[in-house]
């Protein structure tokens, strides 16, 4: 009898899990993949693509979004230049001082500096976007689930709103957003910037390339940690191995 | 057998602080039964957990700024210019809820053998105050980094204790330092997160005395009768827990290099902002069943509690359950309910996870009904009906009959 319940209220609750994993998939809009190649154990990011990625952010989505967190020099990692990440901090003026008289003063970025932010306080930011607030980009790949999908779709998901989705004012229509109604304009359009490398500047190639520069940006460490996690794990093995030799030796004289 | 020290160094400070004879005592010769399962090994893997946790935190508290203008950025140059700041942070994150993992199978596996049963009822409590002081320590800590579920989190469960009657609002904001959730929060939860885990440490070696008081439990339940049941820890033991970390290290680096935010929440990495509620707001997962509890009951004082309650009532096991066969081994019907008791806690931390609408709402007052009904009347029944197994003269006859049937231990 009491087996029954058992197998009873465990049929019960796999049963649960799927029903609700079937409504949660109906609730949440499937996102599309963008083929990552940063995903999986020795994913690392496309330097090609993030190199444009950061053209993409530089010429279309610095206007309004900050990359607060992320500083110049780290931009080698993409397989910059010194030389380079000098010329493009140089290109920011940012405000620095007092000097020695006590006079804050302007001075071309440097390295060390993080990316400037488009706007001097969220106030001025929402004055200048019809009320909404442009969120900084430096994790926004970590701070929405399946960040780089989401980023990817997000940006290729504009189109015209269907007849029953009444549109408030000034918003636009986007397939991934949540709730449809999203304040950004579709940033992207065709040959909205030009790649030096002649890859065609499509809105799908350009949203799949800014995507994966702020997947760096959000966890620029992630080729160190899989890289690491590969040697500590299989060392691990190893000594799990050995442990395991060592434990049924000892046991041995027991049995 | 006591212990003689070679070493003239030694023995003179033996004879002046019997500290190595003591450590030689609990760490060495220690008598262990000698059936224990790997499931045993969970006890030690939390102490090693502690360990980490306490290293990793000492230094990540090097570069933390708990203000609420500098934490999430402070947390962020950890991950970014700090050398192999992003290894110590998810070390950490990842690390409590590695901790609550392997102290949650340890406590399971206490319920299954009856480690809690006269004569380890202190001990038995005592893992109680270690789980909840875990959890208090968890709860601020996951607040430090000041992202959008540290400061919702923070404020729904401050919030309970407005429920108390008459002098709730009253502790609430003596808890905060103010009117809200801020700096002064922030603050103190810093603060006691740092000192917390050494208080752990202490209750840890209360915890490991009246272990070592009464001895361990074992798969039999049966105490140790003569020197043929026990074996001395070390090298038996040490050896087998080392084997049992190895692989549990393996299961922590899967998480700590592959899947670092798997079990946080995306939210977490927007800074935190008074003025914009998260959709959902879900502590993290190992408080999910009694966030379950918690909003099974229409009525918030009940409701905090019954969430209360469904702690308070564990340290009632030693006295709700009159089974004296400690081992569910030997009892077929507990062992029964034991696993939809597990199942029933599954299914809490499921619903946990869920917003409180449609039928999640009921499952999760079923679920909470049956946690309730499982251990304040099942557990009392069971004992006095249920008839057991016959049991084994002792822990090495146990050992010897099994040697031909080892799978039996695999499925216990």
């Amino acid at each position: 009898m009491l087996k029954h319940i058992t197998s009873l209220s465990m049929a019960a609750l796999v049963s649960l899990t799927f029903l609700g994993n079937a409504q949660a998939a109906s609730d949440a809009i499937e996102l599309k993949s963008g083929h990552w190649k940063h995903g999986g154990i020795f994913g690392t990011y496309d330097r090609a693509a993030a190199q444009r990625g950061l053209q993409v952010y530089r010429e279309v989505c610095a206007g309004c979004h900050g990359l607060a967190l992320v500083a110049f020099r780290t931009l080698t990692d993409l397989g910059f230049s010194g030389e380079e990440v000098k010329a493009i901090a140089a290109q920011s003026d940012f405000l620095d001082g007092p000097d020695a008289s006590g006079d804050m003063f302007e001075r071309p970025g440097k390295p060390s500096d993080r990316f400037p932010s488009p706007f001097a306080n969220e106030q001025s930011a929402r004055a200048s976007n019809g009320g909404a607030y442009p969120p900084d980009l430096s994790l926004i790949t970590k701070a929405r689930a399946s960040g780089d999908d989401y980023v990817y779709s997000l940006l290729t998901g504009y189109g015209e709103a269907p007849e029953d989705i009444q549109m408030a004012e000034g918003m636009n229509y986007n397939a991934y957003f949540p709730g449809h109604q999203i304040a950004m304009p579709a940033p992207l359009s065709a040959d909205a910037v030009e790649y030096s490398d002649g890859t065609p500047a499509t809105v799908d190639q350009m949203a799949h390339d800014v995507t994966v520069f702020l997947t760096w940006a959000a966890e620029p460490k992630m080729e160190q940690r899989k890289n690491i996690g590969l040697k500590v794990i299989l060392f691990l093995l190893v000594l799990a191995g050995i442990f395991y030799a060592v434990k049924r030796k000892v046991w041995s004289d027991l049995h | 057998m006591s212990f003689e020290p070679k070493n003239a160094a030694v023995k003179w400070v033996e004879d002046r602080l019997p500290i190595t004879g003591m450590l030689h005592h609990a760490l060495y010769e220690y008598p262990t039964p000698k059936n224990l399962s790997y499931w045993w090994t969970f006890g030690s893997l939390a102490g090693v957990m502690l360990v980490v946790q306490i290293v990793t935190g000492i230094v990540l508290a090097m570069h933390y700024t708990p203000h609420v203008d500098m934490a999430f950025t402070s947390v962020e140059h950890i991950m970014r210019d700090v050398n192999f700041g992003w290894l110590l942070r998810y070390m950490h994150a990842n690390g409590a809820s590695m901790f609550f993992i392997v102290v949650y199978l340890h406590i399971f596996r206490g319920l299954y053998y009856g480690s809690y049963k006269a004569p380890r009822e202190l001990l038995w409590w005592l893992g109680l105050v270690i789980f909840l002081l875990m959890m208090a320590t968890a709860f601020m800590g996951y607040v430090l980094p000041w992202g959008q579920m540290s400061f919702w989190g923070a404020t729904v469960i401050t919030n309970l204790f407005s429920a108390i009657p008459v002098v709730g609002d009253s502790i609430v904001s003596w808890l905060w330092g103010g009117f809200s959730v801020g700096n002064p929060t922030l603050n103190r939860f810093f603060s006691l997160h740092y000192l917390l885990p050494f208080v752990i440490v202490g209750v840890v070696i209360l915890h490991i005395w009246s272990l070592h008081t009464s001895g361990s439990n074992n798969p039999t339940g049966l105490d140790i009768k003569d020197k043929q049941d026990s074996i001395p820890f070390h090298p038996y033991y040490t050896v087998k827990d080392l084997f049992g970390l190895a692989i549990f290290l393996i299961f922590f680096s899967v998480f700590l290099f592959y899947a670092p935010n798997y079990m946080g929440h995306p939210d977490n990495y927007i800074p935190a902002n008074p003025l914009v509620t998260p959709a959902h707001i879900v502590p993290e997962w190992y408080f999910l069943p009694f966030y379950a509890i918690l909003r099974a009951v229409p009525d918030k004082l009940g409701g905090v509690l019954l969430m209360f309650g469904a702690i308070a009532v564990l340290f009632a096991l030693p006295w709700l359950d009159k089974s004296r066969i400690r081992s569910a081994r030997f009892r077929p019907i507990y062992k029964q309910l034991f696993w939809v008791f597990v199942a029933d806690c599954v299914l809490l931390t499921y619903i946990g996870g869920k917003p409180p609408e449609g039928d999640f709402i009921l499952w999760g007052r079923i679920a909470t009904i049956y946690y309730f009904v499982h251990i304040l009347i099942l557990l009392p029944l069971v004992g006095l009906f249920e008839k057991p197994k016959p049991l084994p003269a002792s822990i090495s006859e146990d050992v010897l009959a099994k040697k031909p049937a080892a799978e039996e231990t695999a499925n216990a």
